[in-house]
């Protein structure tokens, strides 16, 4: 029965939201509007766990499963190399097939296996390759192009990846041999920590829109009083009128979430053309955490509701005119303080309990410490507001007029100012676990890049191989210098010392002297010269005395394994000698220094006519490269250098710090989302100011009648809205900055940088300035004389 | 009475849209003198005053007030003029709500830059004199509406302006209080030397006046009616 | 009122015999108090004597109510300052009031005019009386009271009858 009269009541009232006539639609479609983009956010938001979750499955899934060695050729074996180029500043992934036989199982995405020399190409790679834009690249990729790859082989639809059937993979390559793609599905989705941030942005999100529900429900003021007063005259008692006034904005709120979903809908096409955080999804990855989408579509509707009926609580909707409470009750303190005491209580004992790594956190204190904490700022923001504007003094008319009016209603200020305190303190805590997670994972490399921009480095060569590949390099445009030595080994020879199953070896680089001072201090260099570099431990490297056991001045070494293990790749029968090979006796002893990639290098340098670089092993050729900035694309130029050299070189940028580029665009990603939060609220900031406006039509003529200056109302406008931004920005800045600081000493982080907050301040000015210079035009219609006519 | 008018119109033309307001309006007021302005609604009463004011700049016609062209003047000009030589008083709804009394009425002085103690003491004299110093204090919505039209008459007053332009100032009160603010008006203003147009359709306030005028259809018609 | 200017005014539209005379003033202006033919007839022969109407002709059978009468110059004259006298501000005025609203139309005279008069000079009575109630004691501000608000109701006729003049021109007329 109960339930039947609500039913009935919230119905007639969502009618009248509809169907009252022009403004009551418009009102109706601005909350629509406005509870949309709420909820577009939301569902978005929501769908960060599962659209990530979705890149690791499609990672695994279309990955060699390398699970199980696969040890001899079978027709349906084959041999893989997995690798990423670059290629300016977007990486192109790769996978290199050649089968053993003639069943190869077919790569994820493809509908056929390409043949010898062919490749597939995702669509976003062939877009590019087929684009002036990727002509470089193009030469980098040797491979005729058979076929597009399919979705299945893909992680996101703008992904640039390749799968090319090559000929020169041999077992010796890191990846080895596969026979079937496909690891296991990974089964936890995400770490600890990013659960902590969806969970904080969901709420940061969701609240916002409550706000603006809240500030909805105030629309059109004195028209809804008269309708509602006209409710009561024609019989409706008191709690219908309010359960009437209630399924007006639950009609909004519905009508929002429809728009919103429209809207998600819309938006998560495009989830594939946008990339943040190097995340690019397909749409139908795209999918919100059931349980937090739930949450959205029911809290939004119920809580116009609850905040209508709240809203209409010291509002006494009388048959002949609604009248607010005059002396509004004095706001207390101590339960808000008591939320945010509850929600900071469930939050610290968390401090120091998530772990990045970990996999699993118990949300349930996150949320509702969070929620409560931000609920708690809210409800803190109308207390601190009436106490601060208490406080103002009156200084010029304009400021007089604003402050007298927020002392005198301080809650309308207070309410559609608190959903920026909501955003602003979301963004601040937010804005700080990602610096710390950014952090993480910005360490300096040692590297330097004034040195050398690239290094590469190949298996198997020879010294005079290396000379070829450094003339290469240097020939190549863009390329300043290019420095090359070769890596190989030198051993102790004689019998093995008791217990040990190999000789004491150190590395043995070859390498004029330019390239050798990569590697160390040398005072003086010529050709002939040999040293001994001793980087005395560092980077966990040998102590020195392991080094000098093989090498010092004088002394003799082999230039092979004395004593191979039985299953090596040295193919030299184990019992011929190894060459030797005496240091001279001018050998010096030099100081290791970091060389471009910032490692300190040790054993012995010498120049190549030291030493007979013909009885070398097989060696590793390593080479760094200095390029010209003049020269466009020059780290382009170079890379495909080393990929003609070998496609399986290993080729990487130097850089001096590991700046994850991925982390400035998730920053950018909080203030857009913040931003646009703020936004709503500012539209509802302005829609108040706007009707407060009208509503004091008579009045606004009347004080332009007795000669008041357009610039006084201007600025008393400006001071209206200005005043209770600034005081919840600074709650938000406290709020956020503690909030941001408990939920980092829980994931055991340390505070980045305490100035986070200064955008989101900005923002907030520029939210001022907008809101302020939006009214004026309303404003000053307003003013003209127009409003002191009687008809 | 046989100075040189004060202001003086002469052949107003206001149209809103395409409905004529005052159509060839002629008028004048000596200084210090009563006039009222009657007329049915709709008749152009109110917008004669906008325009007489400096409110709202007229079409047409010309408006001389002490020597100078009111329809020549800026708009920033003419609200200097308002705040320093005029007093205004509405049927309702100028007060600001969310001032105390004395400050509504300290307000224009205010606006002409006067401090505040001062303005504010130059305000509760002016309550005294309205016989409503007691709400000094309070709110224009915790008063009734007959003190909050003395405060309004207060607030016109304070400058010592030279006109008072009053509309229908006692539209919304009843019989008692509207004889009441009428009077405690017309004396004030004669002390003062201030003249009032008062715009009224009711007799016994047009009463508190000196002369009449009658504004029908745009136009304003003398007392006498030729054949 | 005077039936004298109301009967010249009757007739400013056109000569008229007595008999018609008296039945227009009875549908317009009688009411509960039709004229008596005697009325009409010593009306006429004062209006006659003092050159205000002529004798236009008079029908076979003889008799006064054979007359019919048309106005002269010099009524005409005399009706427009009569309606141009604003009466004395009194109670019950209305019927006077009426009458000259409603003989302005028929001669196609304005009626604002006469409002315009009419309020004017019940203005300067209320002035008086409200300078009076001022000075005056209590009881004075009673008596006072008292008559102003007659008059303003006189007048708020007045401004309700030029807020209707334009349909009552049409009735008047048809």
């Amino acid at each position: 029965m109960k339930l039947r009269v609500w039913a009935r009541d919230l119905a007639l009232g969502a009618r009248f939201a509809v169907s009252g006539g022009r403004p009551g639609l418009l009102r109706t479609l601005l909350t629509a509007t406005g509870v949309g983009f709420g909820v577009a956010l939301l569902l978005l938001a929501a769908s960060l766990p599962h659209m990530l979750f979705q890149r690791e499955v499609r990672e695994s899934v279309r990955a060699v499963d390398a699970s199980r060695e696969v040890t001899g050729p079978r027709p349906d074996t084959f041999r893989y190399f997995d690798r990423a180029t670059t290629y300016r500043d977007n990486v192109v992934s790769a996978l290199l097939l050649q089968p053993d036989g003639d069943a190869p199982p077919l790569p994820p995405g493809a509908t056929a296996f390409p043949r010898p020399g062919e490749m597939l190409l995702s669509p976003a790679l062939r877009d590019l390759l087929d684009s002036p834009e990727g002509a470089l690249l193009r030469e980098r990729l040797p491979y005729e192009v058979a076929g597009t790859l399919g979705k299945d082989g893909l992680i996101g639809p703008a992904e640039l990846r390749y799968v090319a059937h090559v000929d020169f993979l041999d077992t010796g390559n890191p990846d080895g041999r596969g026979e079937r793609f496909g690891w296991s599905v990974p089964e936890e989705p995400m770490n600890a920590f990013l659960i902590l941030l969806v969970v904080v942005a969901c709420v940061v999100l969701l609240l916002p829109v409550l706000v603006f529900v809240a500030t909805a429900v105030r629309f059109g003021g004195e028209q809804r009083d008269r309708r509602l007063a006209a409710l009561r005259l024609v019989g409706a008692d008191a709690p219908m009128t309010r359960r009437i006034a209630a399924g007006e904005s639950l009609a909004g709120a519905l009508l929002g979430l429809l728009v919103g979903a429209g809207l998600f809908a819309v938006a998560r096409q495009f989830a594939g053309s946008f990339t943040i955080w190097d995340v690019n999804a397909f749409p139908s990855d795209v999918v919100p955490l059931p349980a937090l989408a739930a949450l959205a579509l029911v809290t939004v509707p119920v809580a116009s509701v609850v905040v209508t009926l709240v809203a209409l609580r010291g509002v006494a909707i009388e048959p002949l005119g609604v009248v607010r409470a005059s002396a509004p009750r004095r706001r207390r303190l101590w339960w808000r303080l008591l939320l945010l005491a509850a929600g900071a209580a469930l939050l610290v004992p968390l401090m120091g309990r998530v772990s990045v790594t970990e996999t699993s956190i118990d949300t349930v204190p996150v949320v509702t410490g969070t929620v409560l904490f931000l609920i708690g700022l809210t409800t803190l923001l109308p207390w601190l507001v009436e106490a601060g504007v208490k406080r103002l003094h009156t200084g010029p008319v304009a400021w007089q007029l604003a402050v007298r009016r927020l002392q005198l209603s301080s809650g309308t200020a207070a309410r559609a100012v608190s959903g920026i305190v909501v955003a602003a303190t979301g963004a601040i805590a937010l804005q700080m676990l990602f610096q710390a997670m950014e952090k993480d994972f910005t360490l300096p490399t040692g590297g330097d890049s004034s040195r050398a921009q690239i290094a590469f480095g190949v298996h198997g060569k020879t010294f005079d191989e290396a000379r070829a590949i450094n003339a290469r390099f240097a020939r190549t445009e863009g390329v300043a210098e290019a420095m090359s030595v070769v890596e190989a080994h030198a051993w102790r020879p004689g019998p093995l010392e008791k217990g040990r199953d190999s000789a004491p070896a150190t590395p043995l680089r070859v390498g004029d002297c330019a390239s050798l001072r990569e590697f160390a201090a040398l005072p003086a260099c010529r050709d002939g010269d040999v040293f001994v570099v001793l980087a005395h431990g560092a980077q966990g490297g040998p102590d020195d005395e392991r080094i000098t056991a093989v090498a010092r001045a004088g002394a003799t070494v082999a230039l092979r394994d004395p004593h191979p293990p039985e299953d090596g790749p040295e193919g030299r029968p184990a019992d011929a000698p190894p060459p030797l090979w005496k240091l001279p006796a001018g050998t010096k002893t030099v100081d290791s220094r970091p060389d471009p990639t910032g490692m300190y290098q040790y054993g012995v340098l010498a120049t190549p006519s030291a030493v007979d670089t013909g009885l070398l092993g097989e060696s590793y050729a390593q080479s760094v490269i200095r390029l010209d900035p003049a020269v466009p694309d020059a780290a382009d130029r170079a890379r495909n250098t080393a990929a003609a050299i070998d496609p399986t070189a290993w080729v990487k940028d130097l850089k001096d710090t590991e700046v994850d580029a991925a982390f400035s665009s998730v920053r950018t990603g909080i203030l857009v989302g913040s931003t646009l939060t703020m936004l709503l609220v500012a539209a509802s900031l302005l829609v108040t100011t706007l009707e407060q406006l009208r509503d004091r039509k008579r009045l606004l003529s009347s004080l332009v009648a007795f000669g008041t200056r357009r610039s006084t109302l201007s600025w008393s406008v400006l001071w209206q809205t200005a005043v209770p931004i600034a005081l919840g920005l600074a709650l938000a800045v406290a709020g956020g900055l503690g909030l941001g600081v408990v939920l980092l000493k829980a994931g055991g982080q340390q505070v980045q940088d305490w100035w986070v907050f200064l955008p989101v301040v900005g923002i907030g000015a520029a939210l001022i300035a907008l809101v302020t210079l939006l009214s004026l035009p309303a404003l000053w219609r307003l003013m003209r004389a127009d409003g002191l006519r009687t008809e | 009475m046989t100075s040189a008018p004060l202001l003086r119109a002469t052949g107003l033309d206001k149209a809103y849209g395409p409905t004529p307001a005052l159509a060839g309006a002629d008028f004048s007021l000596r200084a210090g003198e009563v006039v009222a302005v009657m007329g049915p609604s709709g008749s152009g009463k109110s917008t004669l005053l906008h325009c007489l004011a400096g409110i709202v700049r007229p079409d047409a016609g010309t408006i001389a007030y002490d020597g100078r062209d009111l329809t020549a003047l800026s708009d920033r000009e003419r609200s200097s003029l308002r705040r320093t030589d005029f007093g205004f008083v509405f049927q309702f709804g100028q007060l600001v709500p969310e001032l105390t009394c004395a400050e509504n009425v300290a307000l224009p002085l205010r606006l002409n830059g006067e401090k505040r103690r001062a303005a504010e003491a130059r305000a509760v004299a002016w309550l005294a004199r309205l016989e409503v110093d007691g709400v000094a204090a309070k709110r224009p919505g915790e008063i009734s509406g007959g003190q909050g039209q003395r405060v309004a008459v207060a607030r016109a007053l304070v400058t010592a302006p030279r006109v008072i332009f009053a509309d229908e100032p006692t539209g919304a009160l009843d019989s008692l209080n509207g004889e009441r603010v009428m009077s405690l008006l017309t004396e004030a203003s004669r002390d003062t030397g201030a003249a009032v147009v008062l715009v009224t359709h009711e007799a016994r306030v047009a009463a508190y006046s000196d002369r009449e005028i009658v504004v029908r259809d745009g136009r304003v018609r003398d007392a006498e009616w030729a054949a | 009122m005077s039936i004298g200017h109301t009967l010249l005014g009757l007739l400013e539209s056109g000569p008229r015999h007595g008999y018609d005379l008296k039945r227009a003033f009875d549908d317009r202006f009688g009411h509960d108090r039709p004229l008596h033919y005697g009325q009409v007839y010593s009306t006429m022969s004062r209006l006659l004597r003092n050159g205000l109407v002529v004798v236009d002709g008079v029908e076979a059978g003889g008799g006064p109510e054979r007359k019919r009468y048309a106005i002269t110059e010099a009524g005409i004259t005399d009706v427009a300052q009569w309606l141009a006298t604003p009466e004395k501000p009194e109670p019950y005025l209305q019927s006077t009031l009426y009458t000259k609203v409603v003989l302005a139309l028929l001669t196609g005279r304005g009626a604002d005019g006469i409002l315009d008069a009419q309020r004017s000079e019940h203005l300067r009575l209320m002035r008086e009386l409200t300078r009076r109630k001022k000075d005056g004691d209590l009881a004075d501000q009673l008596i006072c009271d008292h008559a102003l608000f007659h008059l303003e109701a006189d007048l708020r006729w007045l401004e309700l009858t030029a807020a209707r003049l334009d349909r009552l021109a049409e009735e008047v007329r048809r």
